[in-house]
């Protein structure tokens, strides 16, 4: 049978963590939204997926990978800022399955829109020049490309924590999710903040997109499948739980590559056998809190 | 005079027909000239049910824009004896269901005389248990073992694709003793997967080569830097990637990330000009596989370069795609059988096109005896990404099988009496 060994081991444990880093990004967006709107954003797919069209875009027109990598999840942004503005905006108050049905919507929309403008067979994606080749980490080589994913991703949430904890702004947000009334009676104007908080959360998706688009196949429908997961990963973590969403994230990334060495058939089952014993055990996630959807 | 086409004589040809009996009754018998007439006026309708939807859109509208130019061609020259040919296309969703319930409409609706498409193993099967039963002539135009397989056959089935016995094959006689025995497969878990690793394993054998892992992922799976380490760890000298369009291109540009072809050679039993487009050349670099068709043939085949220089005039420079132009040979076979049977009747077209030796677009082919596979040549390419004269310059043929019945499975085995 298979020989495991210690390099392999460690070399399936990175693939594991760089997979894991899209995730965590992916259901950082999501979690933002839902923790501060209550709202299950199942356009966050779309809004990957535009984001890596986009990537690839303007790489092309600029040629510059690091150029692409602020404009798309800029645009992203502003797509969503548009999104929340006329259309999610007017459902606030009602339940919470009006805006779930809503992006489910908007998020074929932009689809047929992607294939509009950019057909149906997708864009070619490629690694940035100065991102290639492979670089050796004691225990074996491992993708350049790869490894700036992880770290990437440490920066986001790092900033983001910073943004959060540190800031005027940041209190706002985080008493804003605690309890919008009184935020509101204090005289914050808490419309703009959901307003802005959602388009940074689709931002976060577009950035996803960007930096997941050299390492899979650019084509309209593949946030589909990425959405899936996202939702295992912010479940698993806890609904609304920024920290949750990272640890999950990587835990996710991990169980899939360690599956997938040992049971190659059940990597794909794997996550969602994960998200079901985690449900069963702690039904609202590891951070997350109880009743969140009530 | 066929059932089939009494009943394509509409209510207004029907009375034409009266006055001109009458007028002519001394000419000779109503049935004669009922036959005449009737020939003059309908259409020759050819179903083409294909996914215009679905993971495979790109390929199915490339397979249409090719058939058009067939049957114009078929129209320009006249016809058969004055009757036009037309094209119906059918969305089947890459769904079998939806597949067999279309040419079942076709069929019973529409009143087609022939069935040509499909673009997956498993719609064409389906496609062809409802075209076996009504006795119409489907020629399928996607590739598949089982098709000609004795318990699927059926004297109206023609198979203008390659199979997957043929293509791999052809791939692993050019790879494996160039570029190494020691192999790896990472394979789409479902019947193109399985039938591929097949066809290598046997070509293999005979090689010498040995399988050190055959590695399933699901289809459409959209990560498999997951698999490579342990690949990488094998140290395979060549990597078989038995999976198709999207999951190809994903996993191709996944296992050039971890460095994998510094030590291994990536092979593809089927390697699409779609696919190399979506994927870019980087991904591809050095990637050998089997293709049906590439337009680059034109050099040095003449069939290839009349149909490119059609298919260029008609769509704004485009070439046509691999499965794009087996859409034009799927019709041309047809109406070529029609116009050597001298009749539209399924059975008699299937006697004319078992006849038949033909050079459409790829040079020469024939359907074999027993089972109507096309016998044909096998091109094997390499993907470049350096020195192309243009966009659609991007693979370098490297090889070519020619038709060879001893590539194919044996009628026996096929279950066919020899």
């Amino acid at each position: 049978m298979l020989d495991i060994t210690p390099s392999l081991f460690m070399l399936q444990l990175m693939t594991g963590i760089a997979l894991g880093a899209v995730y965590a990004l992916l259901a950082i967006g999501l979690s933002l939204i839902f923790g501060m709107l209550t709202v299950v954003n199942f356009a966050h797919g779309a809004f990957f997926m535009v984001g890596a069209f986009l990537g690839v875009y303007f790489l092309g027109v600029t040629g510059n990978f690091w150029l692409s990598l602020v404009i798309a999840p800029l645009v992203v942004g502003a797509i969503g800022l548009l999104a929340e503005r006329f259309l999610v905006r007017p459902l606030y108050g009602r339940g919470i399955d009006y805006p779930l049905l809503l992006t489910f919507g908007l998020s074929y929309v932009l689809i047929d829109v992607v294939r509009a403008l950019f057909g149906i067979e997708g864009l070619p994606s490629s690694t940035p020049a100065s991102l290639r080749g492979a670089v050796d980490l004691g225990f074996g080589h491992f993708p350049l490309y790869r490894l700036f994913l992880i770290g990437a991703t440490a920066v986001v949430v790092l900033a983001l924590w910073l943004f959060l904890e540190k800031t005027r702004y940041g209190l706002i947000i985080r008493a804003g999710s605690r309890d919008s009334e009184i935020v509101r009676v204090l005289g914050v104007d808490i419309t703009k903040v959901w307003w802005l908080v959602f388009g940074l959360g689709t931002a976060i998706a577009g950035l996803s997109g960007v930096l997941a688009a050299p390492t899979r196949a650019v084509n309209p429908e593949m946030g589909i499948h990425v959405l899936a997961e996202a939702f295992v990963v912010t479940v698993v973590g806890g609904m609304g739980s920024l920290p949750g969403a990272v640890v999950a994230g990587l835990l996710v990334g991990i169980v899939f590559s360690m599956t997938a060495l040992m049971a190659p058939a059940y990597a794909e089952m794997s996550i969602f056998v994960l998200m079901a014993l985690v449900l069963l055990v702690r039904p609202q996630g590891f951070f997350g809190k109880a009743g969140a959807l009530g | 005079m066929s059932h089939q086409d009494s009943n394509n004589v509409t209510a207004a040809n029907r009375r034409q027909l009266l006055q001109l009996g009458a007028a002519g009754a001394a000419l000779g018998t109503a049935p004669f000239l009922f036959n005449i007439a009737n020939a003059q006026t309908a259409t020759i309708k050819i179903g083409f049910p294909v996914p215009l939807t679905g993971a495979f859109s790109a390929e199915a509208q490339d397979q249409v824009r090719a058939a058009e130019i067939a049957i114009k061609e078929f129209n320009d020259a006249g016809g058969f004896n004055g009757r036009k040919a037309e094209l119906l296309v059918r969305d089947d969703k890459l769904n079998p269901g939806e597949a067999a319930t279309r040419t079942l409409e076709l069929i019973e609706k529409d009143k087609v005389d022939f069935i040509v498409g499909s673009l997956s193993a498993a719609t064409q099967l389906s496609i062809n248990a409802v075209t076996r039963e009504r006795k119409i002539i489907f020629n399928s135009i996607s590739q598949s073992d089982a098709i000609n397989e004795a318990k699927d056959w059926s004297p109206y089935t023609f198979h203008e694709a390659l199979n997957p016995h043929m293509t791999a094959g052809a791939v692993a006689r050019y790879a494996f003793p160039k570029y190494g025995k020691r192999v790896v497969y990472l394979t789409a878990d479902y019947a193109y997967g399985h039938e591929m690793v097949r066809g290598f394993e046997r070509a293999g054998k005979a090689l010498g080569a040995t399988t050190l892992a055959d590695i399933r992922h699901p289809i459409g799976a959209a990560d498999y830097s997951s698999f490579l380490p342990r690949i990488q760890s094998l140290k395979p000298d060549v990597l078989v990637m038995c999976n198709f369009g999207r999951d190809l291109v994903n996993s191709v540009k996944q296992a050039t990330d971890f460095g994998l072809k510094e030590k291994t050679r990536i092979i593809a039993p089927v390697l699409l000009y779609t696919s190399r487009q979506a994927g870019g050349a980087d991904a591809f670099e050095g990637v050998v596989g089997g293709t049906s068709y590439y337009w680059g043939i034109e050099d040095s085949v003449p069939a290839a370069k009349a149909f490119n220089d059609k298919f260029r005039k008609a769509h704004g420079g485009a070439v046509p795609s691999d499965y794009g132009a087996l859409g034009y040979a799927g019709i041309r076979s047809v109406l070529q059988g029609v116009l050597n049977a001298k009749s539209t009747d399924s059975l008699k077209v299937s006697l004319a096109m078992g006849q038949m030796k033909y050079n459409w677009y790829k040079g020469d082919q024939y359907f074999r005896k027993c089972d109507h596979q096309s016998v044909q040549s096998v091109i094997i390419v390499e993907s470049q990404s350096k020195g192309m004269k243009d966009k659609n310059d991007v693979f370098k043929v490297v090889g070519m099988e020619n038709p060879n019945e001893a590539n194919l499975r044996s009628c026996t085995e096929l279950g066919h009496k020899a």
